[in-house]
Formats: C-alpha cells, structure tokens, sequence
C-alpha cells in the first residue's frame, strides 16, 4: 500500500460520502413537483434544510482533494465535460438559491417558479453525475497532451445517457427513502408510495446498466474476476498477488449488494424507514466500489491508446505532497464526522415547521 | 475573442461577482458573534431581537456566496488545465485544506445558527455562531493563502516527469502556506470584509432611524456596527502598507503599475489621483513629491523602480486601469476613516441620530465598501498580469487545450443571465426583509410564551 493508493480511497470515501448524503437531497428535489400543496413542499424543503448544505460541502471537497493530489485528473475532468459540467454548476446554483429563496415570498407564481428551479436543477444535477460516470467507465478521447480531443456530443451516448438515467432512478428511490423517515401522517404514505414507484425502475435500470457495462466493457470485471478476465490497461501488482482475496471479498460485496437492494421494500412494508434508508447508503457504496475496482488503478482510461490513460501513478502529486495532504486528512476527517453527526443528531426525526424554517 | 481572453473575463466575472457575497458574511458574521453575545451576558430581549434580525438577512446572503462558489472551485480545472497541471501539486493543498477545515465547519454549523434557536440551549446556540464565523474567515485564510502563492512563489521546484511534463512541486509546505504575501493580503481581505459587513449593517440601521421605526433596536446596532466599523477602518490603511511593501520586494511591476511610475527615480513621487498615458508613458496629476520614496524607505530620496524596469511584455497591461482601481480602494479607505470617527465623534456628543444628512449618506454608502473590496481585488490580480504564477507562467499558457471559445462564450452568457438573475432575486429579498424588520419582542412573546412551544406553531396554523 501506498500513498497513491491511499488517496486513490480518500477520493473513493469522499465520492461515497457525497453521493451517499447529496443524493437523497438530489432526489427530493427531484420529487419536489409531485408534492401538491405548500405545507407539503414546505415539509420536503425543510427536511433537507439544515444539511443540504453539507452535503454539497463533500462534493467541493472532492474536488479539492482531486485538485491536490491527482492534478491531472482534476484537470483532464473538467475540461473535457466542459459544457456538461457548466450545466452542473447552473443546475447546483439554482438549487441552492431556490432552497432559500423559495418561501420568503407569499405569491404564487413566485413559489411555483423557484420549485420548479429546485426540483428541475436537482434533476439535471443526478442525469448529468450518472453520465460523467458513464464516460468515466467506457473510457474517452484522451490523447498524448492528456487533454480531451472529441466533441461535446461524443460524450452522449446511449450507453452513457442509460447511466444518467439510472443513476437519476437510484437517487430518487434514495430521496423518498428519506423522506419516509421525516414525514408523519398521510404524507408519509404518500412517500412510501413514491419509494416503490422509483424501485421498480432502479432495479430494471441497474439490471440493464449492469448488462451493458459488461458486454461494452468487460475490463470492468478484470479485477475481479479470479484472473479470468485480461485488464485492458494497466495492472496493479496489487491485484496480481491477491487476485482471489480481492475477486472472494468483491463477490460477497455483491451478494451483500443484493441482498440490501431486496430489503428497501421489506424494510418500508414493516415501516422500519431508517433501516430502508441504511440499506439503500449501502447499495450506493457498494456501486462506487464496483466502479473503483474495476477501474483501479486507472481512474481516467483513454480509448485513443492504453498509454495514455491517467492512473493513480503517472496523474498524481509528488510523494511530499501526497503524505502531507494524507496527514493533515487524517486529522480534519475525524472532525468532518463529529460535525456530520451532531447535525444529524439535532435535526433526526419528523421535519415539522417553526418561524425559523424555509 | 480567443479562449483566453474569454476564459479570463468569465474567470474574473465570475470571482469578482462571488466576491461581493463572502465580505457580507465574514463581516456579519463578526458582528453576530458580538450581538448574540451581548445577549447572553446582558439577557436583554432587545439584543435578542438584534441577532435574530441579522441572522435572517446572514442567511440570504450566505446561500448566494455558497451557490457562487462552488463555480470558482472547478473553473481552475474547466478554463485553466493546464494551469492546473502545472500547479496541482502547490495549489491544490490549501483548497483541499480549505474544504476539509473550513467548509465543513461553516456548514455544519450554519444548520444550528439558522434553524437551531428553538432547538439547542442558549450557550450552544452562540457556540455555533462563533463557529460560523470562524469557519468563514479560515476559507478566506486558504483562498488567500493559495492566491498569495501564485502573487509571490516560493518553497517549489520545477520537476519534468519521463512524459515531458513540467510542474512545480511543493519543497516546503509550511514555506507554501505563509508565502511572503500571504500573511498581509490575509489580514487585508479580512479587515476589508469587517467594514463591509459592518457597513451593511450600519446602512439598514440608518433606514430604520430615518423612517423612525425600530429605533431602540437600530441605534443599538448602529453603535456596535459603528464600533467594528471604525476599528477595521483604522487597521486597513496600516495593513495596506505592509501589503505595499511585499508588493514592492516581489513583485516590483506590479507596485509600480498601482503608483503609475513608469520611469526609475529618487524622490518618486506619491499620486492622490490622476491618469497615466501609454503612449508617452506618464503619469499626470496630483503629487505629493517624494511621498513615494519616503513611505518605501522612510527617506525621500530613495530610489524607487519604476515599468521602464521591465520588458513591454512584462509589464500589466494597462497600467491606468490599475492605477485608477489602486486610487479608489486607497481614497475610499480615507473616507471611512473619515465618517466612522465623524460619527464617534457626534455620538459621544450624543447628536449622531439627529443628523439626518448623515443617516442618509450612511444608508447609502453600504455600496463603498463594495467597490473597495472588488477594487483591491482588481488591481491585485490584474497588476499580476501577464502572469498567472507570477515569474513562472505566463496566463496564455494557463489555458485548457480541449475547449473552444464557443463553448466559453455560451457558459459566459449563460453565467451572466444567469447572475443578473441571482442579484436582483437577492436585492429583492433583502429588501423584503428589511421593510418587514425585526419582530418587535412583544410580538414574540405573546405567540410564543415559551422557548419549546415555539415549534410547530407555524404547522398548526397552516393546517
Ligand atoms: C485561488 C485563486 C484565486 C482567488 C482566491 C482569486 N483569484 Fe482572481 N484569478 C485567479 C485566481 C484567483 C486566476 C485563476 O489565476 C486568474 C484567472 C486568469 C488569471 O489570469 O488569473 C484570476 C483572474 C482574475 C481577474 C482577471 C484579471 C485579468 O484577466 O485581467 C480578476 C479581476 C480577478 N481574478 C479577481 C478576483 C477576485 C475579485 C477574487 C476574489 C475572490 C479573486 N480574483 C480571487
Ligand atoms: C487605505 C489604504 C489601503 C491601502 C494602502 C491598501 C493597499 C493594498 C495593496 C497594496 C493591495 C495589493 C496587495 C497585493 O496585491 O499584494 C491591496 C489589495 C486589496 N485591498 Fe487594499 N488597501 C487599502 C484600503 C483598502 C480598503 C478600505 C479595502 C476594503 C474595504 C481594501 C480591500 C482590498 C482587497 C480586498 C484587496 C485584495 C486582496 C489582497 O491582495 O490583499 N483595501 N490593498
Ligand atoms: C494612506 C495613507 C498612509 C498612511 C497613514 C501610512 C502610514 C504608515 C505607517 C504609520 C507606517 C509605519 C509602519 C512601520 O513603522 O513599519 C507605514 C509603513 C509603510 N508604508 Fe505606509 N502609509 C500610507 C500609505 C502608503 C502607501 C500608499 C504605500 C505604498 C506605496 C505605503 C507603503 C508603506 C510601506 C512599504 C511601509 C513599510 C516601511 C517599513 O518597512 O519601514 N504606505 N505606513
């Protein structure tokens, strides 16, 4: 092990933490329009009022952490999306003023058009994360200046918009799981309709995306396929000395994975939210580590040649860089998780309104 | 238009439309520690009433500086790749830093300062206060500690990897942090957005007092407003100078572009305004003769380095547009010099509230400070020009390769409906807030007689 690989899971940890807390507000937004009624909306925006905004704070963090220790992925990233993830940040900037901008004012027509803000920027936010990762995995025109050399439509495929979709699918399910926990009465049931309404089209969507991820790329399986399956690129010594371990834990990760997508509806039906919403933080953490492993230790693969792909080696900072960054990480997580929960901890249970809320 | 030229005026759009919501917040955020304070030594309900005012108008503020944000966090990777390869190894540090200390302990706590009244204990409420506050001025640490790194680069050394590839890579990362104008500039932007805050504040509280509504509750804000106020006002000249000097040692052009002096001289002369002229490269107007020399060196006949020092293409272009953004940032900082120790000077003579003249040029002026901030910014990175890392990288070679100039041009449009949106939303809610003002207390506690009742009184009454 080391520091690449060390950040290579920061990054991981990072990522999971920011789809895993991000994506359930993602995905109330997403439900916003289907509330009817203010009191309701007002619910839904005030469930997710006191941590959205730490939630998005993981994302930018993210960011920071690739910035500083794999530049060149920060780098090739976000010029190469640079039209789609323009359109993330205006989707990211409406939601986040809609969210307080929303109820200071009693019109109608006011209130209609900020959630429709809300809930449209939190749509495109989920379609457009789904299709990065959609490029991410099939590899795109990277060339030897490491810069991207397609075109803003090669980066939409069918391949690619299926991932968007499925991955809007998966945080919406996520969103309505949470909100089964904040909502009391016949909202409540309500919500716990939305949850299967959205599981039956995740599961379809994740059945299909996982087809077409191994018939497009079957590399994807290489790390964890007991050696079977040849990886395209590079290989990580790693995974050659410990090909079984690795391929027995990632299969019981899958079965895990399955087993956790089969209680969310057992969990709602027994009206156990918190245990649904568990499952489901579960399942998106064992989709990024599907999506690491069957990367690592690429993390950026160019269809152009092998050679320039961009792994954890030849796309990060210096040793110095990486250990003292590695350092003070370690003493700022600690941290981060104490804030996350106390927040957590003094806004659980049922959302209700006081003169305070949005 | 080129790449270039597009990516630097989105990149400077972009920053300086942020920078008008981050001073508001670190200012108030200041002043909010102050005032809740004050309510929890003195229990007065009236500095109950103060904070919990200023908290809402923190708040509409806040969110627009986060929303804006996060676009300067990723414009470094979208419009300046290879910038960003050639400095990720430095610069990327203190943002990751930035977000793991300072976001994280701003929006944690954020969630208590806004909603948490009804919900923690008094002394955890202001515990979360102090942290917000302090939150913002550690991100503005790191921001400021990054952007000081490419003004005056030190503690690297420039690496080629087996691909041909050159960057520059941290020796000492504690060499990074406190560049030799990182220390300044902090305390500078700071301080800057203390009087920023406090002036907004001072400004909403002069309406009151001229409208003669919500006086006790306006004069008292005025007057702790007044106190901050001043204070900063009186430091920022000072720190300034500190600034100055930095800028003279490493960054020589650049000074000499705020001081228009194009040509090396004793006795150099010190500008209170004028206008330089490219093309006989003067500088023409109201001089104190050897002002300059004397306050680099304590000595009037100190020779100072003038743009003839450097090569055309060294030199920022142009010097007047700098020149003139130095002026208005210095000669403003005069002026709240002047009308926050006039003020001190007619409150202690207890006539502050009557002078009517005076509570309209204060309700007026909470747009100077605006300017001065946005006007240090301007003339701090553009007199870095032509460089990005000052010595090392030029801009033009900073760009991203992968992008067009129509992809710039219609995220560029985008952003700007998009913002003039956000600002005038923004004007509107505040303006909305502010002729609602503050709860008057009798109100507060007829509706809500006690502090855990208070929850959910808005749900029933909807219901
Ligand atoms: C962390 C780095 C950083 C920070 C904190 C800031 N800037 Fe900056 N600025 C840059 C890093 C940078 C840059 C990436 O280096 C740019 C882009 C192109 C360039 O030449 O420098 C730049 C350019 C740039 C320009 C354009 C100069 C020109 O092209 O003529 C302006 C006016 C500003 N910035 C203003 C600001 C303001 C108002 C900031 C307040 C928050 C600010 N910058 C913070
Ligand atoms: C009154 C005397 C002042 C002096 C002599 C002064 C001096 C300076 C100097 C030399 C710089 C450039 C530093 C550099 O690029 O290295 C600067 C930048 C700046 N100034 Fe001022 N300033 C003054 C007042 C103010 C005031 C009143 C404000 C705002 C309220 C302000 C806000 C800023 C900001 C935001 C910057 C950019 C950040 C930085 O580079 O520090 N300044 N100032
Ligand atoms: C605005 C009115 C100004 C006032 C009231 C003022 C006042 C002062 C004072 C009191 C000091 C003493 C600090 C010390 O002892 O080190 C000082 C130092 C300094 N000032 Fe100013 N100053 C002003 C404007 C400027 C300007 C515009 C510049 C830039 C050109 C400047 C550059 C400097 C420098 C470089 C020092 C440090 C000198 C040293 O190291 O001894 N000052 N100033």
């Amino acid at each position: 092990m080391d520091y690449n690989i060390a950040w290579f899971i920061v990054v991981g940890l990072l990522l999971t933490g920011y789809a895993i807390l991000d994506g359930f507000d993602l995905g109330v937004g997403a439900l916003h329009l289907f509330a009817k009624g203010d009191h309701d909306r007002r619910i839904m925006l005030n469930s997710i009022g006191p941590v959205w905004d730490g939630n998005e704070v993981w994302l930018v963090t993210a960011g920071g952490a690739l910035f500083a220790a794999f530049p060149e992925i920060y780098a090739t990233a976000f010029s190469s999306f640079y039209l789609p993830f323009m359109f993330l940040l205006f989707a990211l900037i409406f939601r986040a003023v809609s969210i307080e901008f929303r109820s200071k004012e009693d019109m109608k027509a006011w209130r209609n058009f900020w959630d429709a803000c809300f809930s449209i920027g939190s749509i495109m936010a989920a379609l457009l994360f789904g299709i990065a990762i959609g490029n991410v995995i099939l590899g795109f025109e990277i060339g030897a200046d490491r810069s991207y050399q397609g075109t803003f439509f090669d980066l939409f495929t069918p391949y690619t918009l299926l991932t968007g979709v499925f991955n809007l699918f998966m945080f919406t399910m996520h969103g309505a799981i949470y909100l089964t926990m904040k909502t009391e009465g016949a909202l409540k049931q309500r919500v716990e309709r939305w949850v299967l309404k959205a599981y039956v089209p995740f599961v379809l969507f994740y059945a299909l995306t996982t087809v077409a991820t191994i018939y497009l790329r079957p590399a994807m399986l290489a790390n964890f396929s007991f050696g079977y399956i040849p990886q395209e690129g590079t290989t990580h010594q790693l995974i050659i000395d410990h090909h079984v371990l690795i391929s027995v834990l990632a299969w019981l990760v899958v079965l895990l994975n399955l087993l956790a997508i089969l209680n969310i509806p057992r969990a709602i039906h027994k009206n156990r939210p918190f245990q649904a919403f568990i499952s489901s933080a579960l399942m998106m953490m064992a989709i990024i580590l599907f999506f690491a492993l069957g990367l690592f230790p690429d993390m950026m693969v160019s269809n152009l040649s092998p050679k320039y792909s961009l792994h954890i080696y030849n796309a990060a900072s210096s040793q110095g860089t990486l250990k003292t960054m590695l350092i003070l990480s370690c003493i700022g997580l600690p941290f981060v998780v104490v804030y996350t929960t106390i927040i957590y901890r003094t806004y659980r249970g049922v959302t209700r309104l006081d003169e305070s809320s949005y | 238009m080129d790449v270039e030229q597009l990516s630097r005026l989105q990149f400077a759009f972009t920053a300086m439309f942020h920078y008008i919501f981050p001073p508001f917040s670190i200012g108030m955020g200041l002043l909010l520690v102050l005032f809740e304070s004050l309510y929890i030594i003195t229990k007065k309900r009236i500095y109950e009433t103060i904070t919990r005012f200023w908290i809402k108008i923190f708040a509409a503020n806040f969110s627009v500086g986060v929303a804006t944000g996060i676009v300067l966090e990723f414009e470094f990777g979208t419009n300046w790749a290879a910038y960003s390869r050639f400095v990720g190894d430095v610069f990327g540090s203190p943002l990751a830093a930035e977000g793991i200390f300072a976001f994280f302990l701003e929006s944690g706590f954020l969630a208590i300062l806004l909603f948490g009244w009804n919900r923690v204990k008094p002394g955890m409420h202001l515990f979360a206060t102090i942290m917000v506050a302090f939150g913002s001025i550690m991100s503005g640490f790191w921001i400021i500690v990054a952007n000081s790194w490419q003004q005056t680069p030190v503690a690297y050394e420039l690496v080629t990897d087996a691909q041909g590839f050159t960057r520059a890579v941290i020796t000492d990362f504690w060499g990074v942090i406190f560049s030799p104008s990182s220390m300044p500039r902090f305390f500078h932007s700071i301080v800057g957005a203390f009087v920023q805050g406090a002036f907004l504040v001072l400004s909403v509280s002069a309406y009151y007092i001229l409208k003669k509504k919500h006086l006790e509750f306006a004069q008292r804000s005025f007057f702790i407003a007044l106190l901050v106020a001043a204070g900063a006002s009186l430091l920022q000249p000072a720190i300034g100078h500190i600034s100055a000097h930095v800028a003279y040692e490493h960054q020589p052009a650049k000074l000499a572009a705020f001081e228009g002096l194009y040509e090396t001289q004793r006795e150099a002369p010190l500008y209170l305004f004028g206008y330089t002229d490219p093309e006989t490269e003067t500088t023409t107007g109201l001089a104190v003769p050897g002002g300059l020399s004397f306050l680099l060196g304590w000595d009037t006949d100190m020779e100072v380095k003038g743009l003839d020092q450097f090569a055309k293409e060294d030199r920022p272009p142009p010097v007047n547009a700098v020149f003139q953004s130095y002026h208005i940032m210095v000669g403003l900082g005069m002026l709240f010099i002047a009308m926050t120790l006039l003020a001190l000077w007619f409150y202690f003579r207890s006539t502050l509230f009557e002078q009517r003249w005076f509570m309209k040029l204060f309700m007026f002026s909470v747009a100077l400070p605006v300017v001065a901030n946005q006007a240090g910014w301007y003339s701090a990175e553009r007199g870095r020009q032509p460089w990005l890392v000052y010595g090392l990288l030029r801009t033009k070679d900073g760009v991203s390769k992968s992008i067009s100039a129509e992809e710039v041009i219609i995220s560029l449009v985008l952003f700007a409906l998009i913002y003039l949106l956000l600002f005038f939303t923004w004007l509107y809610v505040l303006d909305k807030e502010i002729k609602h003002g503050p709860d008057t207390h009798e109100a507060q506690e007829t509706a809500y007689p006690d502090r855990r009742e208070r929850i959910d009184v808005l749900s029933k009454t909807l219901h």
